[in-house]
């Protein structure tokens, strides 16, 4: 039995994905054609030995639950694993009271029934590799009370802008958490990843709860910061936070590039998805494709450039895709043009032939639209 | 959820020994096919397709990767509560000493005692390496109509091809089945044995137990349980198949049964949602396709990342084509590596093998498709 269980968080009231997010959480965004976003926390996990794990839902949640399931896909043990998907109701009726806090508090039986010494939080809109075992172990032997994870970047002024920094001394020891204003190009940005004793961190909830009903876990581990030993450890590699409709756009297009991608793709750490038993993809005799990430089940005809398609689209005669992400089972009628676009799940873009946005602001069409 | 009261036994023993190499390792029914799928999610996943809920797979030649494969029967969405796939190599029983199944017939006889614990009604024998979808509800329910002992599912095949094939002569009235000729050198009919029966399991087990004993028997359907059956009057009824079907039995008709795929509008149709064959789940990125890469007509799975041309062929998972590599009607089997500038034409690369840079494989006008089935050296 392992020393830890984890918590796959959905994000607060601070963070909204203009569009996708009318339809689901961030967790359920499809990601790069052919995962969700929630596939790296929970495969984060389950590759870390950690297979008691607690999904927090605050909102619509279906398509989240039919994909993560009794999480089995994840390589969770089918008798001592168990994958629990937690509905916060308060969250999802009033937006003040939209914080994390109140998602465990409404949960927190289920929280008091892990026997585990220590806990592991993720957030479900955050994408990066990390074995969690070795920074639990790490967590041990620095004797700190909690462990941050943060990814330091250059372009925290345009960028991130959702996200809390680390303010951190030389030790790495946390001085304070504080939303990224847009001040500085290099900051600490907060992974939103959290390792404790589960002991404090119910301790933290209810002390939480008691100062401020609109707390959030970043505020009172802010406050406690001045007494208790809370330290960042540095994230390398691939870290993307999805945490507007911009960064969304930014992760995927950033990862055509295949060398980038096997930055977050280890064949030693397996990333798991569900799966939906499509055919391979079919190229046709006019297919062009170039710098793209395609998934299965597709029937391309026209050309894809610079875009990543997702499972069973269909790109007709004479279509152009560039620059954009189609999600999963859409059809790009023939001779349409689309460029610069984020194309949800199950339209149909066939009768507008120019769908083409300006390439610094791309564009949405909405989730089973028809154009 | 009980289905209905037909039972499924896999014939998947045999090597196919004319795969050469592929099946040095494997079973043929374990070779892969169509990008992401084995040869026996075919009959498995048209099993589960057709509400059947157990099926037993007989496994003799190299069958460790068979074994493990099927058993995990959720793949194919057996695994409901009284569903399951059953592997079933020979095994030494209270009664009789341990024995190789000696035909398909005895494949069959010597798991009479597992038949039997799930009585069923009906017993569906397949052969395990045959490419084709179909509902054997439906050949049950002819079955049923014909009241029959036995049926068989036949394919018209072209007149000249019919000595290649078993073929059943039919009364020409209602296709009750009056004779079975094997390899006829001069056929009186056009259809074709799929290797696909259903027997009244009754009757079946009966004649089973009496050839176990017959020193004379070869204990195989086609030589002794079918003539038997004619022998006896018993009703055989021929059940005629229309679609694809294909025995992928050599290098050219396994890369020929591949490139089917490609024909826009094919009769296979794996992209049919209403029909899905099943496979097992891989963790493989999304395919990735490079700045210079050229892809035309081609059929290609997760996994794989294309830097090169590639023409008219079919990649399995996890295939790599560098830059300026050429892959031109050809087959490249799960994790093969063609290095850059390789150029490859009518081949048939088998699991895992590197094709070193610039190496030339296979040949535009040959006869014969080449199977490559050794790493190929970097050209000098």
């Amino acid at each position: 039995m392992f020393k830890a269980f984890g918590i796959v968080n959905c994000s607060s009231k601070n963070i909204w994905v203009e569009g996708l997010q009318d339809y689901r959480p961030i967790g359920a965004f499809s990601f790069l054609g052919r995962y969700r976003v929630i596939d790296f926390p929970i495969s984060n996990l389950s590759n870390s030995g950690i297979d008691r794990i607690q999904v927090y839902v605050n909102n619509k949640p279906r398509s989240l639950t039919e994909h993560v399931g009794t999480g089995r896909h994840y390589g969770i043990n089918s008798k001592s694993g168990v994958l629990q998907i937690l509905f916060s109701e308060e969250r999802s009726r009033n937006d003040i009271y939209n914080t994390d806090i109140a998602a465990y508090l409404e949960n927190m039986e289920c929280i008091n029934m892990m026997h585990h010494p220590y806990v592991v939080i993720a957030p479900n809109y955050m994408i990066y590799t990390c074995d969690y075992s070795k920074l639990i172990d790490q967590h041990m032997e620095s004797g700190a009370d909690i462990t941050l994870l943060y990814h330091t970047v250059d372009n925290a002024r345009d960028h991130y802008l959702s996200c809390n920094v680390l303010n951190l001394n030389k030790q790495k020891g946390v001085l304070s958490i504080e939303p990224n204003q847009g001040t500085a190009k290099n900051r600490s940005i907060f992974m939103d990843t959290y390792i404790m004793k589960k002991e404090l961190f119910v301790e933290l909830v209810q002390k939480a709860k008691e100062m401020s009903s609109a707390f959030t876990l970043a505020d009172i581990v802010n406050v406690e910061c001045k007494e208790m030993d809370v330290r960042g450890v540095a994230h390398r590699g691939y870290f993307a936070s999805i945490t507007d409709f911009q960064s969304y756009y930014d992760a995927n297009m950033g990862l055509i590039d295949l060398q980038k991608a096997k930055e977050l793709f280890d064949p030693e750490w397996p990333i798991y998805t569900h799966t939906n038993n499509s055919s391979p993809t079919h190229y046709y005799k006019t297919a062009s494709v170039k710098s793209s990430v395609i998934a299965n089940g597709c029937m391309i005809e026209g050309s894809v450039e610079n875009s990543i398609v997702g499972r069973g689209c269909t790109i007709k005669k004479g279509a152009v895709v560039k620059n954009s992400i189609i999600s999963t089972d859409v059809v790009i009628g023939e001779n349409v043009h689309v460029e610069n676009m984020v194309v949800d799940k199950h339209s149909q873009l066939t009768r507008i032939k120019e769908i083409v946005s300006d390439p610094e602001h791309p564009g949405y069409i909405k989730r089973a639209d028809i154009l | 959820m009980k289905q209905n009261s037909m039972l499924a036994m896999i014939l998947a023993g045999g090597r196919g020994s004319r795969l050469h190499d592929l099946t040095n390792k494997v079973a043929k029914p374990a070779v892969s096919f169509g990008g992401k799928y084995r040869i026996i999610d075919f009959p498995l996943s048209n099993c589960a397709n057709s509400g059947i809920d157990v099926v037993g797979v007989l496994t003799q030649y190299e069958s460790v990767l068979l074994n493990s494969y099927v058993a995990a029967g959720g793949r194919w969405g057996l695994d409901a509560k009284e569903s399951g796939v059953y592997v079933l190599p020979p095994r030494e029983k209270a009664d009789a000493g341990l024995d190789v199944y000696r035909g398909t017939a005895d494949a069959i006889s010597q798991n009479i005692d597992f038949i039997d614990s799930f009585s069923p009604e009906y017993l569906l024998v397949l052969s395990g390496d045959h490419i084709y979808k179909m509902n054997y509800d439906k050949m049950l329910a002819y079955h049923k109509q014909q009241k029959a002992d036995a049926t068989i599912a036949v394919i018209e095949v072209p007149m000249k091809e019919a000595s290649r094939f078993g073929i059943m002569n039919t009364n020409g009235v209602d296709d009750q089945i009056v004779e079975f000729e094997e390899k006829p050198a001069n056929p009186k009919s056009n259809l074709a044995s799929m290797g696909i029966y259903i027997f009244t399991w009754k009757l079946l087990r009966k004649l089973l137990l009496a050839d176990m004993k017959n020193p004379d028997s070869h204990h195989d359907f086609g030589k002794d349980i079918i003539p038997t059956l004619l022998n006896d009057d018993k009703r055989l009824f021929a059940y005629r198949f229309k679609g694809y079907w294909k025995d992928v039995g050599t290098i050219d008709s396994l890369w020929e049964a591949n490139m089917d795929l490609l024909s826009p509008g094919n009769e296979l149709d794996l992209s049919d949602r209403t029909w899905q064959i099943y496979t097992e789940d891989v963790d493989a990125m999304p395919q990735y396709v490079g700045e210079g890469a050229e892809i035309q007509n081609a059929y290609i799975t997760q996994g794989c990342v294309i830097e090169g041309e590639v023409k008219n062929s079919v990649l399995f998972t996890n295939a790599k084509v560098g830059a300026g590599a050429r892959v031109i009607d050809s087959v490249l089997m799960p994790g093969v590596t063609v290095g850059e500038g390789a150029v490859l034409n009518r081949v048939l690369v088998a699991d895992n093998v590197r094709i070193g840079k610039g190496a030339v494989v296979g040949s535009p006008d040959s006869e014969n498709i080449e199977l490559v089935a050794k790493n190929v050296k970097e050209a000098e």
